[in-house]
């Protein structure tokens, strides 16, 4: 689960980071307001930038500043339902603009091949962490924490030198304790702060001050040990998750929409992606993913048609079952059910395999539903390419 | 021969009275694995499919049987302890079946086993089968034929799609290993080569792989130096998967630039191992690849 800006600054927040202060405005007149209390504590300009999931907002014009709480209220307005990747704003955030003497990269990072969380830094920030590690990988510097030790002084120490903050090290090695305690407080496998900055601050009596802090912040929280932290459900951003998505997920399925015309409903993460890649070989185009799971009962098969069909685009469904610990009788069942709920016609070829199959098989020939079975998974798939009306 | 798993295997099951772990237990009971015992907290002193002693704790299960080998049906919640409390009994081979463990538990638990020297296969897995031999996890038995392959996937029903075209193929196998989709697991596809290159009894391998993570391309790496003369067909799943959304396992997520259907088909091309684009074409292409009729 990826979390906005604004909801993994809160994290890092809680985990003791320096990060300047922020409000989240969803209308022009909110954020009109928000600014002039940044411009009342002696902000210069703030900024205001759109809160989407998607990388790129920057360019695409949803990272603005504003030097009036009118311009502010403006550069909201364009900002605010603006579409960025097919994503609509709902949200902006609003803060006092840094004045920036440098900028770095910092992150905690799950590093599958080591098996560790990898603390990666650089001297490099601002900047695509993969663009730096392609043309000048000598500036990042990574440590891996140790499983039960956690990450070390001397390794945060190690951090703070190598990114060339010998000068405010004791600083920039708690930053880089608290973001890799930001990943273990969270069951985060991402945490990622870019630009972690110096930044200047004059005082109502003209003292300059300068100190780092995290700008910008990306964090991505393990699906799986959600359980144990259930607060950190409601900062899920459902605008911005496809409500068949939502639905699956509450179903028990995993579902991903996309632009195709043939729905698959199989058996397997694995399988489901293998009976993709052979649609698409055959000619087709797979209108989603959707892995049914293990036990596959006849209500969860159901409710997966109903989800297939909730897209007008599919004009054939191909079901692709290996009966191992599901029954193929039961699927077929549930496939005969969803059938005679289904509202539209969309003809579906079904390919069981495994435990139950014949039965399956006699199932499906007697409903008088007009369902096909086929005999191989090729053969499936092609039949489903065929029907859909793509040339194979 | 076989790796991991065969007749000599005294297999215990952890959570074996929950419906999941009888299930599987009467199933492998079925195969012909020798199911020593059972084990779940407050049951012990019960007996299971006619005559499986049921204890409280694995130490109690090992004294009493002899248990070297566990399979675990416990839920996520508690299945990184369950993993541990096999290590800690001295179980040398560990299957986790669970899936939705906590990455950062499985980070602890994966260090800790590996410096007890003991095996962990999973999480997340379907577990391995040694036809004719035993049976440990979930993978249906009736689709095996004894032989010469031995398979290893890190998915779980496009295995038995594979495994089922083998056999139809009259292509028997010498273990078939499920080692997972997580991003950390205990074995990797190289692991199990190195298994698979010591087994007398495994004359080619069957490699199927997904999107995510680079350890498709550290097998093909493995392969290209230490088993170049072994026939082996590989097949990677996801080939049409769009970057940034994670296809049902955790750890099948291409991230950024790495770990696509394209770059693991290369690397694995480039380590002399054919890629199949379809599960049907493998056992032709296993033939190609130089395999001989067992």
């Amino acid at each position: 689960m990826k979390l906005q800006e604004f909801a993994a600054k809160q994290l890092l927040v809680q985990a003791g980071l320096p990060v300047p202060g922020w409000s989240v405005a969803t209308t022009p007149q909110q954020a009109r307001t928000q600014a002039e209390e940044y411009f009342a504590a002696g902000a210069g300009r703030v900024v205001i930038k759109a809160q989407v999931l998607v990388g790129g907002r920057g360019k695409a014009g949803g990272v603005k500043l504003a030097a009036t709480a009118a311009e502010a209220e403006a550069v909201a307005s364009a900002i605010l339902g603006m579409d960025i990747k097919g994503i609509t704003v709902r949200r902006v955030l609003v803060g006092a603009a840094a004045d920036i003497v440098k900028e770095f990269y910092l992150a905690a990072v799950l590093d599958r091949a080591a098996q560790r969380i990898r603390i990666m830094a650089s001297a490099e920030g601002g900047v695509e962490i993969e663009t730096v590690a392609e043309t000048n990988p000598d500036a990042i510097v990574s440590v891996l924490a140790h499983p039960h030790l956690g990450l070390l002084d001397h390794q945060a120490r190690q951090i703070a030198f190598a990114m060339g903050l010998g000068d405010r090290w004791k600083e920039a090695a708690g930053i880089a304790k608290g973001v890799f305690q930001a990943l273990i407080d969270n069951d985060a496998d991402l945490v990622e702060i870019n630009p972690l900055a110096i930044v200047r601050t004059i005082g109502p009596d003209g003292s300059v001050t300068e100190a780092l802090q995290a700008l910008d912040a990306k964090i991505t929280l393990d699906d799986s040990a959600l359980f144990r932290h259930p607060q950190l459900e409601q900062l899920r951003d459902l605008d911005e998750e496809d409500p068949v998505d939502v639905e699956a997920r509450g179903l028990g399925l995993s579902f991903i929409r996309l632009d195709g015309t043939i729905g698959c409903m199989v058996n397997g993460a694995g399988l489901a992606m293998a009976t993709m890649d052979l649609v698409k070989r055959a000619g087709g185009e797979p209108a989603n993913f959707l892995d049914i799971g293990g036990g596959a009962r006849s209500d969860k098969v159901a409710a997966a048609m109903r989800l297939i069909l909730s897209e007008p685009s599919v004009r054939a469904i191909l079901v692709n079952i290996f009966g191992g610990i599901a029954r193929g009788d039961e699927v077929a069942r549930g496939l005969i059910e969803a059938r005679a709920q289904q509202t539209r016609d969309v003809p579906m070829v079904v390919r069981i395999v495994g435990t139950n199959a014949d039965l399956a098989a006699a199932i499906l020939r007697d409903s008088g539903t007009g369902i096909e079975a086929a005999s191989s998974l090729d053969a499936a798939v092609e039949r489903a390419v065929a029907l859909a009306g793509v040339s194979a | 021969m076989s790796i991991l798993v065969d007749q000599h295997t005294r297999l215990l099951v952890q959570g074996i009275t929950g419906r999941e772990g009888l299930f599987h237990a009467t199933q492998m009971q079925a195969y012909g694995t020798n199911i020593v015992a059972g084990t779940t907290p407050g049951k012990g002193g019960q007996t299971v499919l006619e005559r499986v002693p049921v204890f409280d704790t694995v130490a109690q299960a090992v004294r009493a049987t002899g248990a070297d080998t566990s399979v675990i049906y416990v839920p996520a919640p508690g299945a990184p302890d369950a993993i541990l409390e096999a290590v800690d009994a001295g179980i040398a081979t560990i299957f986790c079946i669970t899936e939705h463990i906590p990455v950062l538990d499985m980070l602890k638990v994966v260090a800790e086993v590996q410096a007890r020297g003991a095996r962990l296969i999973g999480p997340n897995c379907p577990g391995a089968t040694s036809p004719g031999k035993a049976k440990v996890g979930i993978i249906p038995g009736s689709i095996h034929k004894q032989g010469h392959v031995g398979l290893v996937s890190r998915s779980g029903t496009l295995t038995y799609e594979v495994v089922q075209a083998l056999t139809d193929a009259g292509i028997g196998q010498s273990t078939c290993v499920g080692i997972g989709g997580d991003p950390i697991a205990g074995t990797s596809f190289t692991d199990v080569l190195k298994l698979f290159k010591a087994d007398p009894d495994t004359h080619a391998v069957v490699l199927m792989g997904e999107i995510g993570g680079g350890a498709e391309e550290a097998a093909a790496a493995y392969r290209a130096e230490h088993m170049p003369n072994v026939p082996m067909v590989a097949f990677i799943a996801g080939r049409t998967a769009p970057p940034g959304r994670r296809m049902g396992h955790a750890g099948a997520i291409i991230s950024g630039s790495g770990g696509t259907a394209e770059g693991k088909i290369a690397a694995l091309e480039a380590a002399g191992i054919r890629v199949a684009d379809a599960p049907s074409q493998i056992p032709g292409l296993l033939r190609l690849a130089g395999l001989r009729p067992d």
